[in-house]
């Protein structure tokens, strides 16, 4: 037997390797559960070394940047940035408040009544293999943070945490093929499964080719995965097709459009309402059109300007419609009528300008 | 062109077994796993390059011992298992191959030819690629793609990055 092990001895030694770590890892996959010590050692004898690099590269980036380009702008931008992210939350989370109530009245709301509690936490690592969506966090189990719990940036959700040690956690981006999480679209209310597709996209299964989706709309957590709380932006639809049994729906991940720097973990949950879509016509202040070359007191330009104004005429054709009818009015005709022939289309109408002012009656109109 | 006929010469001029310090044979590795796990973070591309893969085909071809290559791409392969979400054995598995016949090709040829460092780079990245996939799918029951030129183009990169890294991990040798 001897003989025979030193005969072979590197093919005994490969074969040895190899049937250690199928035990291994038929141990994992059958259990259901992992090595954990294995693991916490390596974790945490990589998360020093990641976060000295991390501090080093950041301190000397941040030295520079302070000292020698943006010595106040930056400090001043920092701070902004970290308004405008909690605000941006804050935003997501009201906004069915915010439809009605005054900004800061809703603010001072969410304040009061939000019973989310998050912990902030750094990227400082990704997980090795170059198929992976996993990244490493700063925040450990000494800061709470467990297994399953759910991770977001102000733009909308991450990912959630998939393992924990004392000073590092693993965290699966939306973008894995192996993340799941329930969600709603907005407009219709149509259920999903969010999963990561292994590049930059998520995507939307198990809805039916019957149920509509359209583009663009915002797909919202369910909530009922139990992992992330109901209402929060999980990203828009960039293309719907139907497939063989259930629709093809991809989704930009809004959590993931800003890059990922920082994020919060959810220490505990707040489900909020879906957030109703906003008003079909929203006012929005447009500028009147340029006026044509050499012709500033054009009537239909004018004319125009006060439809406009009125939410009237917006393209050519509803500016002809709006001249037509002027012409209608000024010559008390009514179109459609029979034996009333037709109006005089080379008359200009008269303009009804806010401060009654006749237009200058050599303007000439439009052909 | 002597480097080349060298390289693939089926009686190579044998040279001597290179010595690493223990800093050269734990501190390149873990170097290595730091590289992968943090560089890509502000360089997504570099996240196709597989630096622990290329440490354990170096340390296997120059030290020409297939037990050496097994142990070498096993305990790589756990630590990169340890730092991702998949289950122990994984990376682990697929570089203990990669070890193993790294090593026995060194026996036949000499380890030091650019030329061979290029082709076993490029070979030994599709083999770790390509098994990985098979394990996934085997042991795990995952549903991931494998795209062959994708690879393919990979391995080009990871090989060409290996000859000059090879090079400089050659200054490590305490015999030269």
């Amino acid at each position: 037997m001897d003989l025979i092990l030193n005969r072979y001895r590197n093919l005994t030694a490969l074969v040895a390797a190899i049937l250690v770590q199928l035990i291994l890892l038929a141990y994992q996959v059958k259990s259901n559960t992992e090595v954990r010590l294995i693991r916490v050692w390596a974790v945490t004898a990589v998360t020093p070394l990641a976060r000295l690099l991390e501090g080093g590269r950041s301190g000397s980036v941040n030295f520079f940047k302070d000292y020698f380009v943006l010595l106040d702008v930056r400090e001043q931008n920092k701070r902004l940035q970290a308004d405008l992210n909690r605000v941006q939350l804050e935003n997501q989370v009201l906004r069915s408040d915010l439809d009605t109530a005054e900004r800061g009245k809703a603010l001072s709301v969410f304040q009061e009544q939000s019973a989310m509690k998050t912990v902030a936490a750094r990227i400082i690592g990704n997980s090795p293999g170059s198929n992976g969506r996993v990244v490493l966090i700063d925040r450990g189990t000494g800061s709470g943070i467990q297994p399953g719990m759910a991770v977001i940036t102000p733009d909308g959700i991450v990912g959630k945490i998939v393992s924990s040690y004392p000073t590092a956690s693993n965290l699966l981006l939306v973008t894995d093929p192996t993340f799941a999480a329930g969600v709603l679209s907005q407009k219709n209310r149509v259920h999903g499964t969010l999963k990561g597709t292994g590049n930059s996209n998520a995507m939307v299964d198990y809805v039916q080719n019957e149920q509509n989706v359209e583009i663009g709309e915002w797909f919202y957590t369910a909530g009922d995965d139990r992992i992330f709380p109901k209402g929060l932006p999980a990203g828009t639809v960039t293309a719907v097709r139907p497939g063989r049994t259930v629709k093809e729906i991809f989704l930009s991940p809004s959590g993931l459009q800003h890059g990922l720097e920082d994020v919060l973990v959810i220490l505990e949950g707040d489900h909020k309402p879906i957030p109703d879509l906003p008003p079909p016509n929203q006012s929005v202040h447009l500028q009147p059109l340029p006026p044509a070359e050499g012709d500033a007191a054009n009537p239909l330009n004018t004319a125009h300007n006060t439809s406009n104004n009125n939410g009237g005429a917006e393209t050519d054709l509803d500016r002809e419609v709006e001249h037509t009818r002027r012409i209608g009015e000024d010559q008390k005709h009514v179109f459609g009528e029979r034996g009333r022939g037709a109006p005089d289309f080379n008359k200009i109408p008269e303009q009804k300008t806010p401060d009654n002012k006749v237009p200058d009656p050599g303007a000439h109109p439009v052909p | 062109m002597s480097d080349l006929s060298v390289g693939f010469s089926e009686t190579p001029r044998r040279s001597k077994v290179p010595k690493f310090g223990w800093v050269a044979i734990i501190g390149v590795p873990l170097a290595a796993i730091l590289f992968q796990v943090y560089v890509p973070r502000f360089f997504t591309y570099l996240a196709y390059l597989e630096m622990p893969l290329l440490v354990t085909v170096y340390y296997s071809l120059r030290r020409r011992s297939p037990p050496f290559g097994v142990v070498f791409g096993m305990c790589i392969g756990l630590a990169q298992d340890s730092l991702s979400n998949h289950p122990l054995g994984m990376f682990g598995i697929a570089k203990t191959l990669v070890g193993y016949f790294a090593a026995s090709v060194s026996q036949r040829f000499e380890g030091s030819s650019d030329l061979l460092r290029l082709v076993l780079a490029f070979f030994f990245f599709f083999f770790h690629q390509f098994f990985y996939w098979v394990l996934s799918r085997a042991l795990l029951g995952e549903a991931v793609s494998f795209e062959p030129v994708q690879t393919l183009v990979l391995a080009v990169l990871n090989a060409a990055v290996a000859v000059p890294l090879f090079r400089i991990l050659d200054k490590l040798d305490a015999t030269e």
